[in-house]
C-alpha cells in the first residue's frame, strides 16, 4: 500500500509538471504578444515595458517557465492585471466556495440517487420505476448548466426563501454557528443558497447513481446467497437492506469516485449561472479582461485539486472493498 | 400444423446477417436513430423550414411568449416558440441553431476519431519509448478536467466556433487514444497479425489493414457517444461566450442571451436546452445501443 501511494505521488508529480507547461504556454499560444493582449491596444510603452520586466515576456521561453514554475512552487503565481492583487489570494479566496458546492452536489446525488435506485430496483417494473428511470436518462442527457437556468426560472422565482444567485455564510461558518451557539439559522441560510446550484451540478451524476444502484442490486438480488437469505425466511427488508445493498453499492461507490473529478469542471459554468463566488466564476471574468496570470493559476490549482482528488479517490477503493489490495 | 406450413417460408427468406438483426432489434439504436435523423434533416433543410426569418429583428414583438400552432382556429407560424430579446423567432433560431450544434459535433468528434485512433494505434503497435511518451502526455491532457481544458484552450486561442471545434476535440482524444490503444494490443499478437508480417507486408499495411480493421467497434462507439459530449461541451463553452459569436445562431448563446430574462421570458432559455437535451439523449441511446451489439466489453465505461 505504501509502495502504490509512493509510486502514485510520483507520477502525481510528472502530471502536474506537464500540467505546468501545458499551463504556461497558453499564453503564448495566443495570437500576437501577451503584454499588448492583456494592456488592450491603447497601452502606453511605459506601461508595455513595465509589463515585460515584470514578467520576463522579452526572455527565451524556457527560461520564462523556470522563473514562472519556479515562483508557483514558492505560492507566487503572479499578481491580477486588473486587481493588482496576488493570484494566490484571489484563489485561496474563491476556492472553499467551489470545493463547497461540488461537496454539496456529491451529498444531495448520493441522498437522491441511491434511496431512488433502491426503490425502483425492489419495485421494478413499477411507475416510480419507469418515472426515475425516464427522469435518469433525461438528467445524464440535460447539461448541468440548462438545469441551472429552469430550476432558476421555475423554482427559485417562485420559492420566496431560495434566492435567485450568490453565495450565503460558508459551511465552516453555519457549522461554528450550530457548535458554538446551537444557532441553525446560520445553517439553513448557507443551505438555502447552496441547494439549487448544487442540484443542477449535481443532475447528470445523481441520474448515474440512480442507474446503476437499480442495475447493481437487480443483478445482486439474483445471487445464490441473496435466495439463502431468503429461503432461511428472512424478512424481505433484512435481505435488502442488511445483505444485497451493501455488495451491490461498490460499483455505485466506484463511479461517484470517477465522476466527483468532473464536479470541479462542471462548476465552472453553473457558477457563471447562479453567480456563485468560485474559482470557475473567476476563470470566465478574468478570460474575458484577458487577466492572463489569473487565469493561468486558477487553471493550474484546479488542476493541482482535481488530481489530489482522483488520487485520494483511488486509495479509498481500498478501504470500501477489502478485495482491491495495492500491491 | 402452422409450424409445419411456415417451414418452406422461412428456408426460403434470405438470412439476415445476425448483427445487422441484432442492430434492428436494439430499442435503444432505434430511438437513438429516430431522433438524429430528425436532427439531420432539420439541420439540412434548415433555411427552407424555417416558420420565420430567424435573423429579422421586430422590437415590437421583444419576449413574446409561445403563440402555439393554433390561433384562432387557423394555423399560425408566427412565433410558435415565441421570440427572443431582440423579437426574433425563436423556433426558427432553434432549427437554423442545429446545424451549428451538429457541424461542430461532427467536426471536432472526426479530429478527436483520428488523431485518437492515429495517436493510440501507433502507441500500442510501436510499443516502448513512443507507447509512454504518447500515453504520458494523454495522461497529462486528462489531468485536467475536460471543460476547464476546452475552456482554457479557447481562452488562449481566442473565443470563436473554429477554435471551440479544435479545443472539444483535444479533449476528447486521450480517451479514444487509450481506447484504441488497448483494442490494438489486444490484436497486436493474434498469429493473423503474425502471419501477415510473415508474409512480408510492412507495418503500415498490418496496422491499417489487419489490426485496426478489428478494432474499430470501440472507437466508433466511443465516437457516438462523444458525439453528445462534443454538443454540450459547445452549449457551454457558447453560453460562456467563448463558442459561436454573434450572428452565429446556436444553441448555447441563445441559453446565455436567455439568463438575462429568466423573470420575464422563461421559454428564451426552455426551448434551446430542451434541443441539446433531446439530441445528447438521440447520440447516448444510438452509443450505447451499437455498444451492446457489437462492444460488450466496453460495458462499464
Amino acid at each position: 500500500m505504501l509502495k502504490y501511494i509512493v509510486r502514485r505521488l510520483f507520477s502525481l508529480v510528472f502530471i502536474l509538471l506537464g500540467v505546468s507547461i501545458i499551463v504556461f504556454l497558453l499564453v503564448h499560444l495566443a495570437p500576437g504578444d501577451p503584454v499588448r493582449i492583456m494592456l488592450g491596444e491603447d497601452a502606453t510603452e511605459a506601461d508595455v515595458e513595465r509589463l515585460n520586466r515584470i514578467y520576463g515576456f522579452d526572455r527565451p521561453l524556457p527560461v520564462q517557465y523556470f522563473i514562472w514554475l519556479g515562483n508557483a512552487l514558492q505560492g507566487d503565481l503572479g499578481t491580477g492585471i486588473r486587481s493588482n492583487l496576488p493570484v494566490t489570494l484571489l484563489i485561496f479566496e474563491r476556492m472553499p466556495a467551489t470545493i463547497e458546492l461540488a461537496l454539496w452536489s456529491l451529498v444531495l446525488a448520493i441522498g437522491v440517487g441511491i434511496p431512488l435506485g433502491v426503490v425502483s430496483a425492489v419495485r421494478r417494473n413499477s411507475w416510480i420505476d419507469f418515472g426515475s428511470m425516464f427522469a435518469a436518462l433525461i438528467g445524464v442527457a440535460a447539461p448541468n448548466f440548462w438545469v441551472g437556468l429552469i430550476l432558476l426560472s421555475q423554482i427559485a422565482l417562485y420559492v420566496p426563501w431560495l434566492p435567485i444567485g450568490s453565495r450565503g455564510p460558508s459551511f465552516p461558518e453555519a457549522l461554528l454557528a450550530i457548535v458554538t451557539r446551537l444557532d441553525f439559522v446560520v445553517f439553513w441560510d448557507h443551505f438555502r443558497y447552496v441547494l439549487l446550484p448544487a442540484l443542477a451540478l449535481g443532475t447528470s451524476i445523481m441520474a448515474l447513481i440512480t442507474r446503476l444502484t437499480r442495475s447493481s442490486l437487480l443483478e445482486v438480488l439474483g445471487r445464490d446467497y441473496v435466495r439463502t437469505a431468503r429461503a432461511k425466511g428472512l424478512r424481505e427488508f433484512t435481505v435488502v437492506y442488511g445483505h444485497a445493498l451493501k455488495n451491490a453499492l461498490l460499483p455505485v461507490i466506484t463511479v461517484v469516485g470517477v465522476q466527483f473529478g468532473a464536479l470541479l469542471g462542471g462548476s465552472i459554468v453553473i457558477e457563471v449561472v447562479f453567480a456563485w463566488p468560485g474559482v470557475g466564476r473567476l476563470i470566465v471574468s478574468a478570460i474575458s479582461q484577458r487577466d492572463f496570470p489569473v487565469v493561468q493559476g486558477s487553471v493550474l490549482m484546479l488542476a493541482v485539486v482535481f488530481a489530489l482528488v482522483n488520487l485520494l479517490v483511488d486509495l479509498s477503493y481500498s478501504l470500501v472493498n477489502p478485495r482491491i489490495r495495492y500491491g | 400444423m402452422a409450424s409445419i406450413a411456415s417451414a418452406p417460408a422461412v428456408a426460403t427468406r434470405r438470412r439476415m446477417n445476425p448483427t445487422l438483426r441484432r442492430v434492428l432489434r436494439n430499442k435503444s439504436i432505434m430511438f437513438g436513430s429516430v431522433i438524429i435523423v430528425a436532427l439531420l434533416v432539420v439541420a439540412l433543410t434548415g433555411p427552407w423550414i424555417t416558420p420565420m426569418d430567424p435573423l429579422r429583428q421586430d422590437i415590437w414583438e421583444r419576449y413574446e411568449p409561445p403563440q402555439g400552432i393554433w390561433v384562432d382556429g387557423e394555423f399560425n407560424t408566427r412565433y410558435i416558440l415565441g421570440a427572443d430579446e431582440l423579437g426574433r423567432d425563436l423556433l426558427s433560431r432553434l432549427i437554423i441553431g442545429a446545424r451549428v450544434s451538429l457541424l461542430v459535433g461532427l467536426i471536432a468528434t472526426g479530429i478527436s476519431l483520428v488523431f485518437g485512433v492515429i495517436l493510440g494505434a501507433v502507441s500500442g503497435y510501436v510499443g516502448g519509448i513512443v507507447d509512454d511518451v504518447i500515453m504520458r502526455i494523454m495522461d497529462v491532457l486528462l489531468a485536467l478536467p475536460g471543460i476547464l481544458l476546452a475552456i482554457a484552450i479557447v481562452a488562449a486561442l481566442g473565443p470563436n466556433i473554429v477554435n471551440a471545434m479544435i479545443a472539444i476535440a483535444v479533449v476528447r482524444i486521450p480517451t479514444m487514444a487509450r481506447v484504441v490503444r488497448s483494442d490494438v494490443l489486444a490484436v497486436k499478437n493474434e498469429e493473423f497479425v503474425e502471419a501477415a508480417r510473415a508474409l512480408g507486408q510492412n507495418h503500415l499495411v498490418v496496422l491499417f489493414k489487419h489490426i485496426l480493421i478489428n478494432a474499430w467497434a470501440p472507437a466508433l462507439v466511443l465516437a457516438t457517444l462523444g458525439m453528445g459530449t462534443a454538443i454540450v461541451a459547445e452549449a457551454a463553452l457558447s453560453f460562456l461566450g467563448l463558442g459561436t459569436q454573434p450572428p452565429q445562431v446556436s444553441w448555447g448563446r441563445m441559453l446565455s442571451v436567455g439568463r438575462e430574462a429568466i423573470r420575464s421570458a422563461p421559454h428564451v432559455t426552455l426551448y434551446p436546452g430542451l434541443a441539446i437535451t433531446i439530441v445528447v439523449l438521440g447520440f447516448s441511446l444510438l452509443g450505447d445501443g451499437l455498444r451492446d451489439v457489437f462492444d460488450r466489453r466496453l460495458k462499464d465505461t
